[in-house]
């Protein structure tokens, strides 16, 4: 408890019970399955990550591969039931989150781990301010009068590029438009100065434009505050300028985790190369686009051996046998596939 | 917000008409003899004819007879019975009764019925869950009067808990079985459209957001979650201090309250089918009036409605 | 209470709750992970129901009551009408295992025989509703316009009437004093002024439903290929809007087996010679200090009848509701 009340004043560095590793938020072969009427879905299969003060690794993903799960793992927002967490560990500072007392954990949602969720308009609550919302936390967690409150919100609002933010304080979510939501929603969860921020596909239900400029908004406050950023998306071309890793999902277990230029100049593993494929190009008009053949697996009933075999056009006997672990791929890099090397050696 | 007021008011207004209109030509009209049954056993006296023949226009058309009615009633005037009382004085006596106890059924009701909608919305397939929709189940099945009845014979006459009846006096104390009895159906009402409610909001995004917010569970479940439940329930006990008062005929014959209820009850026994009619459209009027003050209600309490 | 057709029963949520293992859609689960089953929804819906020990309950005390109501001479061999004064209010015996009321008539007979005006009151009522808010509902929502629109108002004029003050007034209008209607002609009222106020609840229910499914493909083709209102009315809407119907329908026996109870006891519904556990827990109620037996075997069997009727509708509509599965 105590050493919790010291993060709040100064960001990092209080030591854990796990192992001390220096890291600011590690995920290690986190499991969480999904049991329902129907079956036990095995959502998450041991997905291993990390993330450091100052950087940000995408996580990237169709949907139903896992990526918003371990997102929610690590809040500590699944859905129980049916979602249940069988095994792996989540340490923040080195301390594993799943282990901690419901209290310490709250006392970390917010100031040090915060989210973005997809769709601001759900994710607000229609019938309180948006100004109510974001200085609800200053009252609630650092007990600030209300108008102190409310002068901090009106702060946020403006450090992230809300016109008239004190007008716009005592607005409705669904007065705002979709990228002002989004906006407030960012403020929102900066509010008590988290180290790691997650973003749940944060710009998925806006138009173009306003997708990259909350994405520069994003970028911007990251570097600014020095945050540990995890991105979810399943949208290679939001990744590109703003990630400085990628850890690629697929069935419930990473499949490639590499720097941003190495995955897009030669990927390490078949699935990334299917997505990358499937980006429509400008150079390649009129030509039809490439898709990964085949549908993710029933999670119910994952196939032996690598889960991607069935849809992969290398796939050979011994991928139908055995699931490739992660591995090391050169210096900085790591794929699970059999055939990596291969991969990454041709030309 | 103006606006849509106004447009509520002109929409009350023709099923009002149709409402008064159809009691009015009921009783005045259908009976063929105006007067039949009007007075008890004996009939109706000679000066009670003439008085609501010429104040009615008895002797007119139905449509003149109706307009006349309704024109007495913007002055307030409900009309006398055939012993000369006016009815104005029958409904100032026993209003209020009626009304203090709609207020306790309602209270009550609003109370227990959200107590146990959000206890087994927060956590269903439980006991208590089980247990909260079966009494429901049965409070909304059976007829007021069976569940006066067996609770005034429990708790009246074989535990002796309280008084099987009600005092004149009215107090608050007494009024707490016949307020349970009165509210007993909307309590499980309640009870079920709160769970419900709450079963449906808790996994809402916002409340997931105001979890990874880092606010306590109290504060997620008593602002955030309840804040987006409670509407449809107060719409509910809105809607419900109308129907209550119309409800509250069959509880005040069981305890014995004077309210406005038991005045009817009195009038069907002495068979004085004007005074039913004229107190029923008082309640009537009530009950329409309580549900456009809740659509008002709503408004308020949704900011994502607008009126226009 | 005021409303014992009782609208939102419809609507309150089931006693049961599978839809607790239905995972969120954003939670990750994808589409396959659910099995297929390619089975009817009325199969689907009897497979549900014959699981539920619930429905098998209420369905057999649906039974006994029916025929309680057509052969009561099965049940009982007492005289429901006449009574010996001697034996007034005796406790219930080994002889009369219910004892005797005030008239000293057998309160197990009354209450067996009780049981043919309240089901045949309740179960009239309800075809009377039936037809008639169905016939409007589908009227309503099939010609649109200024049909719907005069049909709409005046389902608000009698839904804007809290039932028992609605009762009130027709039934001391022709049910009052001054009137020596036989017991029959009084049956008929209560069950009219039953259909007057509950209609408007179905017309809405059978409005919404014909509205949803009248611009379905199906229907617009089968119009497209020249079929008549009236045929695709009875062909294509009806079958559709029937399940809801149907719930409804049980669930309202129910409730009017109260309703007629409730009148009863106001002394505007069935009357003395009429047997009806209304009429007989009005009389009783009295003696509630004294005789508090006299009110518990018909209120008893009230309950019962109420509570099955309610609980088959409920059980029926879970089953049939394919959002819970």
């Amino acid at each position: 408890m105590s050493d919790i009340l010291v993060s709040e004043q100064s960001a990092p560095g209080f030591g854990g019970s796990g192992r001390p590793s220096g890291r600011l938020l590690e995920v290690e072969d986190l499991r969480v399955e999904f049991r329902t009427r129907d079956g036990v879905a095995k959502v998450i299969n041991g997905v291993t990550y990390h993330v450091d003060a100052g950087e940000t690794l995408a996580v990237l993903g169709e949907s139903g591969s896992g990526k918003s799960v371990t997102a929610q793992t690590i809040m500590g927002i699944l859905d129980t039931p049916p979602g249940f967490v069988t095994g792996g560990q989540v340490r923040f500072h080195g301390k594993d989150m799943l282990r901690m007392s419901a209290e310490e954990r709250r006392r970390i949602r917010g100031e040090g781990i915060a989210m973005i969720f997809q769709d601001s308009l759900s994710a607000l609550n229609p019938v309180f301010t948006v100004g109510f919302q974001i200085a609800e936390q200053f009252r609630v967690r650092r007990g600030m009068s209300r108008a102190d409150a409310k002068k901090r919100a009106i702060e946020m609002l403006d450090q992230v590029k809300i016109p008239n933010a004190k007008g716009r304080f005592s607005n409705y979510p669904h007065q705002f438009s979709g990228g002002m939501r989004q906006r407030a929603m960012i403020a929102m969860s900066l509010a008590l100065d988290p180290e790691v921020l997650i973003a749940d596909e944060p710009t998925t239900a806006l138009d173009v434009t306003v997708q990259a400029q909350i994405m520069d908004l994003l970028g911007e406050l990251q570097r600014e505050r020095r945050m540990g950023m995890i991105l979810i998306t399943h949208d290679l071309g939001v990744v590109a300028d703003v990630a400085d890793r990628i850890a690629v999902m697929y069935a419930g277990r990473i499949v490639e985790e590499a720097n941003v230029y190495e995955l897009y100049r030669k990927p390490a593993h078949p699935y990334t190369l299917g997505l990358l494929d499937s980006i429509p190009r400008m150079d390649e008009k009129g030509q039809e686009l490439r898709t990964i053949k085949g549908l993710p697996p029933n999670l119910m009933n994952i196939p032996p051996g690598c889960p991607f075999n069935p849809r992969c056009p290398m796939a050979q006997p011994v991928c139908r046998e055995k699931v490739p672990p992660l591995l090391q791929v050169g210096t900085s890099r790591a794929s699970a596939c059999h055939f990596a090397e291969e991969l990454v050696n041709r030309d | 917000m103006g606006r849509y007021l106004l447009r509520r008011l002109l929409q009350l207004i023709p099923v009002f008409i149709g409402t008064t209109f159809m009691i009015y030509a009921l009783v005045w009209k259908v009976p063929g003899d105006p007067f039949a049954g009007k007075c008890g056993d004996r009939g109706c006296p000679d000066n009670f004819r003439a008085l609501m023949t010429e104040k009615y226009q008895l002797d007119q058309s139905i449509w003149v007879q109706y307009a006349s009615y309704m024109k007495n009633l913007f002055q307030g005037d409900f009309g006398i019975t055939f012993s000369g009382r006016p009815i104005n004085d029958i409904i100032a006596t026993s209003y209020p009764n009626t009304l203090k106890l709609a207020v306790v059924a309602l209270t009550i009701e609003a109370v227990i019925g959200l107590g146990a909608g959000v206890l087994t919305g927060l956590r269903r397939n439980g006991f208590m869950d089980n247990l909260v929709l079966v009494s429901t189940l049965f409070l909304i099945a059976l007829p007021v009067f069976v569940i006066g009845f067996v609770l005034q014979w429990l708790f009246g006459v074989k535990w002796h808990i309280v008084n099987p009846t009600v005092s004149n006096e009215m107090r608050i104390s007494e009024l707490i079985l016949p307020g349970f009895v009165l509210g007993s159906a909307s309590m499980a009402y309640i009870a079920r459209v709160a769970r419900t409610s709450i079963a449906e909001n808790r996994r809402a995004d916002y409340v997931r957001t105001a979890i990874a917010k880092g606010l306590p569970m109290r504060r997620v479940v008593g602002v955030h979650l309840l804040r987006n439940s409670l509407i449809p329930v107060v719409t509910l006990l809105g809607t419900d201090l109308g129907a209550l008062m119309g409800g509250a005929i069959i509880t005040e014959g069981i305890f014995g309250i004077n309210g406005i209820g038991r005045q009817v009850l009195r009038a069907i026994v002495t068979k004085e089918s004007a005074t039913v009619v004229s107190i029923v459209v008082v309640l009537v009027l009530v009950y329409l009036l309580m549900n456009l003050l809740v659509d008002l209600l709503y408004a308020a309490l949704d900011p994502r409605i607008r009126y226009e | 209470m005021s409303d014992p057709s009782a609208a939102s029963l419809v609507s309150t949520p089931r006693p049961e709750q599978p839809t607790e293992f239905g995972a969120p859609t954003n939670a990750g689960l994808p589409e396959n992970a659910r099995k297929e089953k390619p089975r009817g929804l009325l199969g689907d819906a009897w497979r549900d129901l014959r699981r539920k020990p619930l429905f098998w309950i209420s369905a057999t005390f649906i039974l006994v009551f029916v025929l309680m109501a057509a052969f009561p001479s099965l049940f009982t061999s007492g005289d429901p009408v006449n009574g010996a004064l001697s034996r007034s209010r005796v406790e219930p015996s080994a002889d009369a295992w219910f004892g005797y009321d005030v008239q000293g008539r057998d309160v197990y007979a009354r209450t067996i025989y009780g049981a043919r005006a309240s089901i045949v009151v309740a179960l009239l009522s309800v075809i009377g509703t039936l037809l008639i808010g169905g016939a409007m509902g589908i009227i309503a929502g099939y010609k649109g316009g200024w049909v719907d629109g005069l049909l709409s108002r005046i389902a608000d004029i009698f839904f804007g009437l809290p039932f028992v003050l609605g009762a009130i007034v027709i039934l001391t209008t022709f049910n009052g004093a001054g009137t020596d209607n036989n017991e029959w002609q009084i049956m008929g009222l209560v069950i009219m002024s039953l259909v007057v106020l509950s209609w408007p609840v179905v017309m809405r229910l059978m409005r919404s439903s014909v509205l949803a499914t009248k611009e379905a493909d199906y229907i617009v083709a089968a119009r497209a290929l020249g079929a008549g209102s009236g045929r695709i009315i009875l062909k294509h809407l009806l079958p559709n809007c029937l399940a809801p119907l149907l719930v409804y329908g049980t669930i309202m026996v129910g409730s009017f087996i109260g309703a007629e109870a409730t009148l009863s006891f106001l002394g505007i519904g069935l009357k003395t010679p009429v047997v009806s556990w209304g009429i007989m827990i009005s009389e009783a109620q009295n003696y509630i200090r004294v005789s508090p037996f006299l009110l518990f075997f018909p209120a008893a069997f009230l309950v019962t009848a109420v509570l099955s009727f309610v609980m088959l509708g409920e059980a029926v509509r879970e089953a049939l509701d394919p959002k819970l599965r």
